[in-house]
C-alpha cells in the first residue's frame, strides 16, 4: 500500500470516507431509489442549507468557540429580506446583500459580547438564539409568507443532463451555494494567514495572544462569517421551500453541530477540515434519507440516527485518547 | 515591517538593555524594588530567585506585558523606552519562551515557527515561505526537526527547540528563557546548552531564568539573584556554586539535618509489587512501612504522577499487585482508594486539589462529607464544625475566618488546607505529590514538619517530587524514577545533592 494511502486510512477522514462509503453501498443494494441521479439531486438540494452552516460552525469550532445562535439568524435574515423583496423590486443582489447583511450583524453581535464581556460563547448564543427567535416571533407574530416574488420563486438553474424519458437533471442554486460555502471556507482555513491564525487561536489561545494574534478581530471574522454564511443558506433554503416560515429553522441547529463534531473537529478548538465536515454531513444525510427509502419510521429513524453520532463521537474519543498515549510514550 | 536599527547610528554599545530602578507594586504588595539589570549583546545571563522572588514580574516589564512604576528606567539599544508594548518589545528583538512554551499543538512546526511574521493583512497562508524559514532556522542552529511534523507528536524537549527556533526566525537579540530545563534530561540540557553556545557566538543574549541553575552556570557570564523583590547583587557565575547560590535566593543556609529512624521492626504498611500500566510505568515493585517517609523522585514525564494516580486509583494499573498491611486490595476509582486509607495530595493544588472560589471550611470537609452527616442524612452543622475547628489547629494553618474563599490563603495555607482535607480521611497511606510547588521557602519548612510528625505518628507517606533537596533532606529513603521505570534506591545518607542529580539525569 502506497505511503499516502496508508495515512490516508489512518486519518479520521480517511476512516469517515470508509464509513460513508459502506453506507453507500449498503443502501444502495437494499433500496433502488437511493443510488439514482434523482435522489443525488434531491439530496444535495436538500441538505444544502445543514451543510452550508455546518462549512460555517465548523470555522467557529476550530477557533475554539461555539455558535447555536446561527438557525436564528438565518430566519431573521430570510424574513427580512423577502420582507422587502416583496415590497421593493431589489433583485437578486438586492436579497443577497440583506441576508448577508443581516447574518453578518448577527453574527457581529455575538463577537461583540463574547469579546468584550469575556462571556463563554455557548451561553451569549444561547441567549441570543432566543433573543434573535423571539424579536421574530413577535414582530411577524408567527406569520408565514407564502407569496415571493416570481423571480426569486423561478430562481436560476443550468439543465446539464436529460435522460432517456426526457427527465432533466439541473444544477440548481442550492448547489451552487453548498459548493461556494465548502470551497471558500477551505480556501479561508488552508490558503490565508487568517484561516493558519484561527486555528492557532483554537488550538492555544494564550499562546495566540502571546504571539500577536489580535483575538477580537479574529472572533469578530469567525463569528462575522459565521453569520454570512447562515444569511446565504437561508436565501437557498427560501429559494427551495418557496416559502419563509419564521419557525422552520430554529431547532436544526444541533444537527449541524452533530455533523461537523462528526466529522471531526473538536469541540475544544485548533482541530477540524472541510473534507471531514463534508463527510460528517454526508453520513447524516445518507442515513436520514436511507431510512426514510427504508420505510423506517421517523421516530426510530431519529432514534437511529442519534445512535449513530453516539458511536462515531465515541469512536473519535477512543481514537484521540491512543494518540496522546503514544504522545506519551514518545516523551518518556 | 522593516526592522529599525540602532546600531548603525551608534559606534559601540556594549549594553543591549539597562534597567534602572525598576519597582512594581500590586495593590499593596511589593513584586519589585529598585531592581537594576544590564544585559549585554551576546551575554549568557542567570536571573535566579525563588518562587515569588519577582523574577516572572521582571519579565513581564521586559517584555512590556506590564509597566514599571514610575520613576524606573529601561534603556535599549541606548534608546529609552517609556512605553514598552508586547509589539514593541518584539520588535526591539525581545522573545521570552515561557516553560509552557506558548506554541501551537495542532499547527506545523514550520507554521510554529515562522507563524509571528504573516499576521498582519489578508493574505495567502505562505506556505513554502514559512517552510523555508523554518529550514534555514533549523538549519543554523544545526538540529534535528522535520518542518511538516505536527507539534503536538514532538517530544516536550523537540517543542522547546522550537520555541528557541521560532525566537531566532524573529530576529531575536535577547532570548529569556522561564525555566527551560525542568523537564529535560541531561542529555536534552546538553543540547541546549550547546545551542545558547550558538546563540551567544551569532550575538544574541541569553537570560535564564530559574531557582534551578546548576546546569546553566557552566556556560554562564553572569548571575543576578532576586529575593523578595529586591536585587541582592550580581556575580560572575565563575565565582558562583551551586550552594552559594542556593543560600543567597532563600536567605538563610536552611540545615536541614537528614535524621533516618529505625524502621526495620515497623509493619509494611504498602507494598507494591510488579506494577505497570502500558504508557506510565513498568515493573514497579516498591513498599513502605509505617513511618516511613518515602521519596521519590523524577523527571516530568518519568511516570511519578501516572504511579501516583493509579495508587489512588484513578488511572488502575494493567498489571501486577498492591497490598495494604499485607492484604491485597484491588484499587479500580479513587473511592475505592479512599475507602481503603490512601490520601493524595496532587501536584497541581489549584486546579485540582482546591475549589478556589469555596470557604476554607467547605474545602476541607470536601472528602469525608458522608462521614458528618446527621439527622436525616443531612450535613451536621456541629460535626462540620468541629472537624474544621480540629483541622485548622492541628495543621496551624492561618485564618481570619473559616469561611472566607481559600483563594484569599497564601500558598503555604492553601497547601495546608488540602493536607487538611486529606488527613480528614484518615488515612493510612499518605501520597504527596510535589507539595510545596508554588510555596515560598519559609512555608516550605511548616509543611515539612507537618509531614514529618505525620510519619512520626504512624502514618506511610509517599513524596513524589522533582526537587532534589525536596526528597533528599525529608526523607527516609529516595526511589529514581526514569522513563516509566523505578531505576535505583538510595539512603539519602549515603547521597550527596549532585550525585542524586547525576542519578536522575542519567
Amino acid at each position: 500500500m502506497p505511503e499516502f494511502l496508508k495515512r490516508g486510512l489512518h486519518s479520521h477522514e480517511g476512516k469517515l470516507l470508509l464509513v460513508v462509503l459502506a453506507l453507500i453501498v449498503f443502501l444502495s443494494v437494499a433500496t433502488p431509489s437511493f443510488f439514482t441521479l434523482q435522489n443525488l439531486v434531491d439530496l444535495l438540494t436538500s441538505y444544502a442549507f445543514s451543510g452550508m452552516l455546518a462549512a460555517g460552525l465548523l470555522v467557529v469550532l476550530i477557533s475554539g468557540g461555539i455558535d447555536i445562535s446561527f438557525t436564528a439568524s438565518a430566519s431573521v435574515a430570510q424574513y427580512v429580506a423577502m420582507t422587502v423583496a416583496n415590497a421593493y423590486h431589489i433583485g437578486w443582489l438586492g436579497v443577497i446583500g440583506i441576508c448577508g447583511g443581516v447574518g453578518i450583524a448577527c453574527g457581529l453581535l455575538n463577537a461583540l459580547l463574547i469579546g468584550t464581556l469575556g462571556l463563554s460563547s455557548i451561553i451569549v448564543t444561547i441567549a441570543t438564539l432566543n433573543v434573535f427567535f423571539g424579536l421574530l416571533m413577535f414582530a411577524t407574530h408567527g406569520n408565514e409568507i407564502f407569496s415571493l416574488p416570481d423571480w426569486f420563486v423561478n430562481g436560476a438553474s443550468w439543465v446539464v443532463y436529460t435522460d432517456k424519458n426526457e427527465t432533466p437533471y439541473a444544477f440548481n442554486l442550492q448547489m451552487l451555494g453548498l459548493i461556494s460555502a465548502f470551497v471558500l471556507t477551505a480556501i479561508i482555513l488552508t490558503r490565508t494567514n487568517i484561516g493558519r491564525q484561527i486555528y492557532a487561536l483554537g488550538s492555544n489561545k494564550d499562546a495566540a495572544q502571546r504571539v500577536g494574534i489580535k483575538v477580537f478581530r479574529i472572533n469578530l471574522l469567525v463569528y462575522g462569517y459565521m453569520g454570512f454564511v447562515a444569511g446565504m443558506a437561508s436565501l437557498i433554503q427560501a429559494q427551495d421551500a418557496q416559502s419563509v416560515s419564521p419557525n422552520a429553522l430554529v431547532g436544526r441547529e444541533l444537527d449541524v453541530l452533530a455533523a461537523v463534531v462528526l466529522g471531526g473537529a473538536s469541540l475544544t478548538g485548533g482541530v477540524g477540515t472541510v473534507s471531514g465536515t463534508i463527510l460528517g454531513v454526508m453520513l447524516l444525510a445518507c442515513l436520514e434519507n436511507g431510512l426514510l427509502l427504508l420505510g423506517v419510521p421517523s421516530y426510530w429513524s431519529q432514534c437511529f440516527t442519534g445512535a449513530v453520532i453516539l458511536i462515531a463521537v465515541s469512536a473519535l474519543a477512543i481514537e484521540r485518547q491512543r494518540h496522546r498515549a503514544a504522545a506519551r510514550r514518545v516523551m518518556a | 515591517m522593516p526592522r529599525r536599527s540602532h546600531h548603525g547610528e551608534d559606534t559601540h554599545l556594549p549594553n543591549f538593555i539597562e534597567m534602572s530602578g525598576i519597582s512594581k507594586h500590586f495593590g499593596g504588595v511589593t513584586a519589585l524594588a529598585d531592581v537594576d539589570l544590564t544585559i549585554a549583546a551576546g551575554e549568557v545571563h542567570c536571573l535566579a530567585g525563588e518562587n515569588g522572588s519577582g523574577k516572572s514580574t521582571l519579565i513581564k516589564i521586559i517584555s512590556g506585558v506590564q509597566p514599571p512604576d514610575a520613576g524606573g528606567e529601561i534603556v535599549i539599544d541606548g534608546t529609552r523606552q517609556t512605553h514598552l508594548t508586547p509589539s514593541e518589545s518584539t520588535r526591539l528583538g525581545i522573545q521570552v519562551i515561557y516553560q509552557d512554551l506558548a506554541l501551537f499543538p495542532d499547527l506545523t512546526v514550520a507554521e510554529n515557527i515562522g507563524f509571528a511574521q504573516h499576521l498582519s493583512g489578508l493574505h495567502g497562508a505562505r506556505w513554502a515561505k514559512l517552510r523555508e524559514t523554518a529550514q534555514a532556522v533549523i538549519a543554523r542552529l544545526g538540529v534535528q526537526l522535520d518542518p511538516a511534523a505536527r507539534l503536538g507528536d514532538l517530544s516536550i524537549a523537540q517543542r522547546q527547540l522550537v520555541a528557541i527556533c521560532r525566537a531566532l526566525a524573529a530576529d531575536a537579540r535577547l532570548v529569556i528563557m522561564d525555566e527551560p530545563t525542568a523537564s529535560l534530561t541531561r542529555t536534552e540540557v546538553d543540547t541546549l546548552l550547546g545551542i545558547t553556545r550558538e546563540l551567544k557566538r551569532r550575538g544574541i543574549a541569553v537570560v535564564f531564568v530559574s531557582h534551578r541553575l546548576d546546569e546553566v552556570l557552566e556556560i554562564a557570564e553572569r548571575v543576578t539573584v532576586l529575593r523578595d523583590g529586591r536585587k541582592l547583587g550580581t556575580w560572575d557565575a565563575q565565582e558562583m556554586t551551586p550552594a552559594r547560590l542556593g543560600t543567597l535566593m532563600t536567605g538563610h543556609e536552611f540545615d536541614y539535618k537528614i535524621a533516618v529512624p529505625d524502621l526495620a521492626a515497623a509493619p509494611v504498611v504498602l507494598s507494591v509489587s510488579n506494577l505497570s500500566r502500558t504508557g506510565d510505568f513498568e515493573d514497579v515493585s516498591l513498599e513502605i512501612r509505617a513511618g516511613e517517609i518515602l521519596g521519590l523522585i523524577g523527571l516530568l514525564g518519568s511516570g511519578r504522577t501516572e504511579l501516583a494516580l493509579s495508587l489512588f486509583g484513578m488511572r488502575p494499573a494493567e498489571s501486577g499487585e498492591i497490598r495494604l498491611n499485607g492484604k491485597p486490595v484491588l484499587l479500580r476509582s479513587n473511592r475505592a482508594a479512599i475507602d481503603e486509607g490512601i490520601a493524595y495530595v496532587s501536584e497541581d493544588r489549584l486546579s485540582l486539589g482546591l475549589v478556589l472560589e469555596q470557604p476554607i471550611a467547605s474545602n476541607i470537609i470536601l472528602s469525608t462529607l458522608d462521614r458528618l452527616t446527621g439527622a436525616g442524612g443531612l450535613l451536621s452543622r456541629e460535626r462540620t464544625g468541629a472537624s474544621v475547628g480540629h483541622w485548622i489547629e492541628q495543621l496551624g494553618i492561618k485564618v481570619s475566618d473559616p469561611e472566607n474563599a481559600v483563594r484569599t490563603l497564601s500558598g503555604g495555607n492553601q497547601q495546608r488546607v488540602v493536607i487538611a482535607k486529606w488527613l480528614a480521611t484518615n488515612p493510612r497511606v499518605l501520597i504527596l505529590d510535589s507539595p510545596t510547588v508554588g510555596v515560598d521557602i519559609n512555608a516550605k519548612d511548616g509543611i515539612y514538619a507537618i509531614v514529618k510528625s505525620l510519619a512520626a505518628a504512624g502514618m506511610a507517606v509517599l513524596m513524589i517530587s522533582d526537587e532534589i533537596p525536596e526528597v533528599l533532606y525529608h526523607s527516609h529513603r529516595i526511589l529514581v524514577m526514569q522513563s516509566g521505570r523505578l531505576k535505583a534506591e538510595y539512603h539519602p545518607m549515603q547521597i550527596t545533592e549532585s550525585a542524586l542529580r547525576e542519578a536522575i539525569d542519567a
